[in-house]
């Protein structure tokens, strides 16, 4: 028994990475969609597990893979929003296929670019090598796009063109900062592969030319900040998010997002490690303070539900742009906090809205209407999620946003006055559309629905808990990051 | 590095940028794609010369990824594609071809300020290969907003990449080359297979993206 818990620890990111892309080809091959789902579940599920023994063994830094504190915080996350995921998917595809907007043969190419997904995001997670996770970011990017344009109608093909067009663009400038990285580093570290490995660079980054690493991070900021979805390159992911299947937005909104940003922060470490580069903090905190004021106002004019969210999660990532910005110990634990409680939250509204628009057949949101009259428990569990991802107490988002505002307050006082004013318009946007979609004149369809309401139920609980009560070890350890993160 | 290698590499990519420049005025989708198909084949000639000056046999792997994928495949596909569809005579731009060559200088221009002016001591070849590889990235950036055409946009977006490539084989000794190249084909290679099966002329009886932010203002 203690032989294989051995051999599991001591090759938990292999498995982590092998299990999702061994089920892909597995799922390729099976028909049957109640056994694909459920293995699906399940892969996500031991993924999921293997990313948890993380925390017991770390793997020593090798030339290609990385575990560090910083990722452990984010692969935790990205295979434990994987795992929900795929169990509302499980009951979401269920209806589709009822419905006929999907076929069996879809189906399992669905599912296999699900896996898919899963271990291009947790590689480019746990990549050490620059360029490593330039192909993974990139394999992810294509899993999606496919994804979004799964049901071949107008609208989803063109959404999953422009994705791919402007998302090509962006990892493209991201290849180019890439590049330019290791032109830098080059005189320092050597020829070979040394300049590309991060754990090499960050160690030597005092010692490379800042004026090419300063250039280097306007590449990779816009190029991975693409994938973040920061205005003004945000034009694809309202788009993406409305057309595609709504897995697959929880999963571009909850994960895909943090991993482009992930990227980010670890560019902006070998700047901050070098004392002649430019400080890459206010270039990102004005580009989410844009982001988060152009798409609160944006949440006015929406007239279709999953595009609304898409929008919320613009602002959102906005905000925590602006807080890793910010920088120092407090804002960064806030801006590290209000991506968990973010992915959590908006992954369960998406839950939410997926079966929402499956029983009322809309995503529109002047035809959807008084959903806490015909489904109480979908209904209040949106009324829960909009809540929470619009900043009331006792949720957790009104912690992390608090603490971004108070930190903001510490160090750049009149920034908190944009700051605020973005809250407050997304705040009112929300709180305005909730309230018909919610308590309004009851309108479509009223027909039971069946949903799995337990990943919907424990994400609204544990960000529910965060806003109450946070556990001592899991501040200790953000905080922690905090300060690595400078 | 000796005058002749350097002279040489120095030439090909100079061509390189000048066909960018081609690229913007060409007003017919199958003028578009032979010059890109030329693009690609100087982009081959310069990569293997890098490979043999910098003794780096890998990159000859790169030199004929771009020859067979780009130079020949992708161009051959895409003009049986625009014949199909029966728009291989024009091609609309959204600014005037004079305007569009005046930005395009612009941007060599300030391509070749920005890189001379942050890499003051790296060595010579690597400076102008890197203001090369910038101008080219920022012409088929400027293609991809100018036209809105998809399949010029296409060609725009593989320019762009050409330049990637002319930056990643003029960086000496960069890792993961070879894999960077293969992992843009398939991204070109998905591009290209997408307008296939997709089969966006039947569904939008055109590929002008114009068409297609109609479809979305519409359904909205």
């Amino acid at each position: 028994m203690s032989a294989v818990a051995e051999w599991i620890l001591s090759n938990n990111v292999a498995l982590i990475l092998a299990i999702p892309f061994v089920m892909a080809i597995l799922l390729l091959l099976i028909a049957r969609y109640r056994l694909s789902a459920g293995l699906n579940a399940t892969s996500a599920f031991v993924t999921l597990l293997a990313a948890l023994t993380l925390f017991v063994r770390k793997p020593a830094p090798g030339p290609y893979l990385l575990v560090d504190d910083l990722n452990i915080v984010f692969i935790v996350l990205n295979t434990f929003v994987g795992f929900t995921t795929s169990v509302f998917s499980a009951s979401y595809i269920g209806h589709e296929l009822e419905t006929g907007r999907l076929t069996t043969t879809q189906l399992r190419f669905y599912h296999a670019m699900y896996q898919i997904l899963l271990f291009a995001m947790n590689l480019a997670l746990l990549a050490n090598n620059i360029g490593l996770m330039w192909v993974a970011i990139e394999l992810a990017t294509l899993t999606t796009v496919l994804m979004v344009g799964i049901y071949q109608t107008h609208a989803a093909l063109e959404a999953a063109w422009k994705y791919f067009i402007l998302g090509s663009v962006g990892i493209a400038l991201a290849l180019f900062g890439t590049i330019l990285i290791y032109m830098a580093a080059r005189p320092v570290v050597g020829e070979g592969p040394g300049g590309m490995i991060w754990t090499v660079l960050i160690q030597h980054a005092a010692a490379f030319d800042p004026a090419l690493l300063n250039l280097a991070f306007v590449f990779l900021l816009l190029g991975y900040g693409t994938k973040v979805g920061l205005a003004p390159l945000h034009a694809w992911l309202p788009d993406a998010h409305a057309e595609g299947p709504t897995p697959i937005s929880a999963v571009l909104s909850g994960l895909l997002l943090n991993v482009a940003l992930h990227a980010v922060l670890r560019f902006k470490l070998l700047l901050a490690a070098n004392p002649g580069a430019i400080a890459p903090g206010p270039l990102m905190a004005v580009m989410g303070l844009v982001s988060l004021i152009f798409a609160g106002f944006m949440l006015y004019r929406r007239r279709d539900i999953k595009r609304m969210f898409a929008y919320s999660s613009i602002e959102h990532m906005g905000i925590i742009a602006f807080a890793f910005g910010m920088g120092g110990p407090l804002a960064n634990f806030a801006g590290l906090l209000h991506m968990t409680m973010h992915s959590l939250t908006k992954s369960a509204i998406f839950f939410a809205v997926g079966h929402i628009a499956q029983v009322k057949g809309t995503q529109r949101l002047a035809d959807l209407r008084g959903l806490t009259v015909t489904h109480p428990l979908l209904g209040w569990g949106l009324v829960a999620g909009v809540l929470a991802i619009a900043g009331m107490p006792p949720f957790g988002i009104f912690m992390s946003e608090f603490l971004v505002v108070s930190s903001t307050f510490a160090r750049q006082p009149w920034l908190a006055i944009p700051l605020i004013a973005g809250l407050l318009v997304a705040f009112g946007a929300l709180l305005l559309r909730l309230q018909g979609v919610a308590f309004g004149e009851p309108k479509g369809g009223s027909e039971p629905v069946k949903a799995s309401y337990l990943p919907l139920a424990a994400h609204l609980t544990l960000v529910l808990i965060a806003g109450i009560y946070l556990p001592p070890p899991l501040v200790a350890w953000f905080q922690h990051v905090a300060r690595l993160l400078h | 590095m000796n005058q002749f290698a350097f002279d040489v590499a120095h030439f090909l990519a100079g061509t390189i940028v000048l066909v960018s420049l081609m690229l913007l005025y060409q007003d017919r989708l199958s003028a578009l794609l032979n010059v890109f198909a030329f693009q690609a084949v100087v982009l081959a000639l310069s990569v293997s010369w890098q490979a043999w000056v910098q003794g780096a046999p890998h990159l000859f792997v790169t030199a004929a990824i771009a020859l067979i994928v780009k130079a020949i495949i992708i161009p051959v596909a895409l003009h049986r594609m625009i014949r199909r569809l029966g728009i291989h005579r024009e091609v609309e731009t959204a600014l005037n071809t004079g305007t569009t060559m005046l930005a395009g200088l612009a941007l060599v221009a300030l391509s070749i300020v920005v890189v001379l002016r942050v890499t003051g001591d790296a060595s010579m070849l690597a400076r102008e290969d890197l203001a090369f590889a910038l101008s080219v990235v920022l012409l088929g950036l400027l293609m991809m907003v100018t036209r809105r055409n998809a399949v010029s946009q296409v060609v725009g977006f593989m320019s762009l990449e050409n330049g990637l490539i002319l930056a990643a084989t003029g960086a000496k000794g960069m890792p993961l080359v070879v894999e960077i190249s293969v992992a843009f084909s398939v991204l070109v290679a998905f591009i290209v297979i997408g307008i296939f099966l997709f089969r966006i002329r039947e569904r939008f009886d055109t590929v002008d993206l114009q068409a297609l932010d109609d479809v979305r203002e519409s359904a909205r």
